[in-house]
């Protein structure tokens, strides 16, 4: 079973037309009157008009800081906040304390390693704190798909604990070498992603939960990438802890959520320390809050939070299943009709068998910030670079590729213009292979 | 942006290749996309800005703008005095960080003028500066007492 629904057959359907209405941004032109094609969602995604309403009605009729102070303001920011956790706790599958507000993904999964950091060093550590304890002949497992986020972490991690890190490699294909397992008696933490963001790929969660569960290691989830585009379900897929973004989900930026199981968040020392998660404070040493605001110290972002939560009702009314049925739809023209060009070559799975909406590839002759220059020119906005996954590069022996990744808004025939952009990208370099 | 000029040295760069004698070696990346340069040089005579550059030799992973750029730096700076050849590198860079509002002088950068363009998009003015900047660190080692 997956967490990840399977798409129902033509049960899906959404209205494009209707949805690229909601974002004004999709309607501009750039260099030179060019309509905008906007294929970077996997970077960043654009937001509806709904979420900065939602943003703009907060800021201008309840705004004040949550969770303190007894005003008529403070009462509303700070309901309009906690609602705003319990609709995104139902988005993906968790209880409402399970959900921690961060500045984003990035800042999620630095928690959890610093909160086991907190958990290895010194003594007077909470008895409760005991289980996150890692030290020398530990092990930390991690893939190497991952993006920066989920692994300079834990080399850091390892640096300070004195734990080593270990990681499974990619196959040809663009999968998980399961083969080849790093997981053993020694394993206390496993890292991986939900979709990869270069590849595209979705790993098995069950598989590597399943894994992991049987030595007792913990995993963590980088979920950035699955959450904007497909149904997820934290409490299926049984992972511990788990990471993603607001803005890679048509929400705003400044905002990230972790998600970590209730029982673990209250054992795991807080990262961050300060106003509002204290329970009591005196000169001697404090005690902390209960989870979720252990984690959340200082003033919180607010408006971000509240936008957040319009754009999982904005893609609640959606449909999960449409969004997945519908990016779907877009990722298997892409690899088709770019594996159809002569001189492309797809850097990840070539079809859409567990595989998410982004798009990968190399045009052969043409440096990828070449190719982007083209496409840009003609209006066409595709990521290139490592795309913050650099040893993935490594391991298929490329410098830097070329991105193009989707969100609800895109069609099919901005998957065509970016088809005819190659084209031209390689008659522009004279590298069109006869 | 793509001027003949770039893509004939980008096709057919001048001067690369890593040569020997040389006094200091070094390598810059491009942490965003993963571009490479490893840049030599070779000095001779003089102290300071006096002495002379008798080789700049390079091998590069990169776009066509960071290896095109690298080449003709490899047109300007070799055979010129430190001094001058600084003097070349700062107008250069003056110029693709000039964001199109700087009127570059032919005289001193001849080919390199051909890179004004990339000045109108920011994201690639580092793939312009990459070689130019490691023959700096470069020349700045060598004088330092060098460290091959």
């Amino acid at each position: 079973m997956t967490a990840l629904a399977p798409t129902a057959a033509g049960g899906a359907t959404l209205d494009v037309a209707k949805i690229r209405a909601d974002f004004p941004i999709l309607s501009r032109t750039v260099r030179d009157g060019k309509p905008l094609v906007y294929l970077d969602s996997g970077a960043t995604s654009q937001r509806p008009r709904q979420v900065l309403d939602a943003e703009r009605s907060f800021l201008e009729t309840s705004n004040a800081a949550v969770h303190r102070g007894a005003h008529a303001l403070a009462e509303e920011a700070t309901d309009a906040y906690e609602s705003a956790r319990e609709r995104i706790a139902a988005f993906v599958g968790a209880d409402v304390g399970e959900i921690v507000f961060t500045k984003n993904a990035t800042e999620g999964l630095n928690l959890v390693a610093y909160g086991m950091s907190n958990a290895s060093v010194g003594d007077g550590v909470e008895a409760a704190a005991e289980r996150f304890r890692l030290g020398p002949g530990d092990e930390i497992v991690t893939t190497e798909m991952e993006h920066h986020a989920n692994l300079v972490p834990w080399q850091e991690l390892c640096r300070r604990t004195g734990a080593t890190l270990r990681w499974f490699s990619v196959t040809r294909d663009g999968r998980l070498d399961l083969e080849n397992d790093p997981i053993t008696e020694r394993t206390k933490v496993v890292a991986f992603t939900h979709q990869s963001n270069v590849l595209g790929t979705v790993p098995p969660v069950e598989e590597l939960v399943r894994r992991a569960r049987a030595v007792g290691a913990y995993t963590v989830l980088d979920a950035c990438q699955s959450v904007p585009h497909a149904p997820v379900d934290l409490h299926a897929l049984g992972v511990d802890f788990a990471s993603f973004s607001g803005h890679k989900m048509l929400g705003p930026s400044g905002i990230g959520v972790l998600y970590g199981r209730r029982e673990l968040l209250e054992a795991l020392p807080p990262f961050l320390t300060g106003g509002s998660m204290i329970e009591l404070v005196r000169m001697e040493g404090s005690t902390y809050a209960p989870p979720p605001a252990r984690f959340e110290a200082g003033v919180p972002m607010t408006s971000q939070a509240i936008g957040l939560g319009s754009a999982v009702d904005y893609l609640s009314a959606i449909g999960m299943d449409a969004v997945k049925a519908h990016e779907n739809e877009l990722t298997g023209a892409a690899l088709v009709k770019l594996q159809d060009l002569p001189g492309v070559t797809i850097i990840g799975p070539r079809s859409t068998e567990a595989r998410g909406g982004a798009v990968a590839f190399e045009i052969e002759g043409i440096h990828p910030h070449d190719a982007s220059q083209v496409l840009d020119d003609s209006g066409i906005a595709v990521r290139v670079g490592h795309h913050c996954a650099w040893p993935l590069h490594r391991a298929f022996g490329v410098q830097s590729s070329i991105r193009a990744s989707f969100h609800v808004y895109n069609t099919l025939e901005e998957v065509d213009a970016l088809v005819a952009g190659v084209r031209r990208a390689q008659e522009f370099f004279g590298v069109v292979p006869s | 942006m793509y001027q003949e000029i770039i893509l004939d040295h980008y096709r057919n760069p001048h001067g690369r290749g890593l040569r020997d004698p040389f006094e200091a070696e070094v390598h810059h990346v491009n942490p965003t996309c993963g571009d490479e340069v490893t840049v030599r040089v070779h000095l001779s005579g003089g102290e300071g800005r006096d002495a002379k550059v008798e080789d700049l030799s390079y091998d590069a992973l990169g776009c066509s703008i960071s290896q095109a750029a690298t080449s003709v730096a490899y047109d300007l700076l070799v055979g010129h005095t430190v001094g001058e050849a600084f003097e070349t590198l700062d107008a250069y860079q003056e110029m693709v960080q000039g964001r199109g509002k700087v009127e570059p002088d032919e005289d001193v950068l001849d080919d390199a003028v051909a890179f004004a363009g990339v000045a109108a998009y920011p994201a690639r003015v580092k793939c312009a500066l990459l070689g130019w900047l490691a023959f700096k660190d470069a020349v700045a080692q060598a004088q330092a007492g060098g460290n091959p």
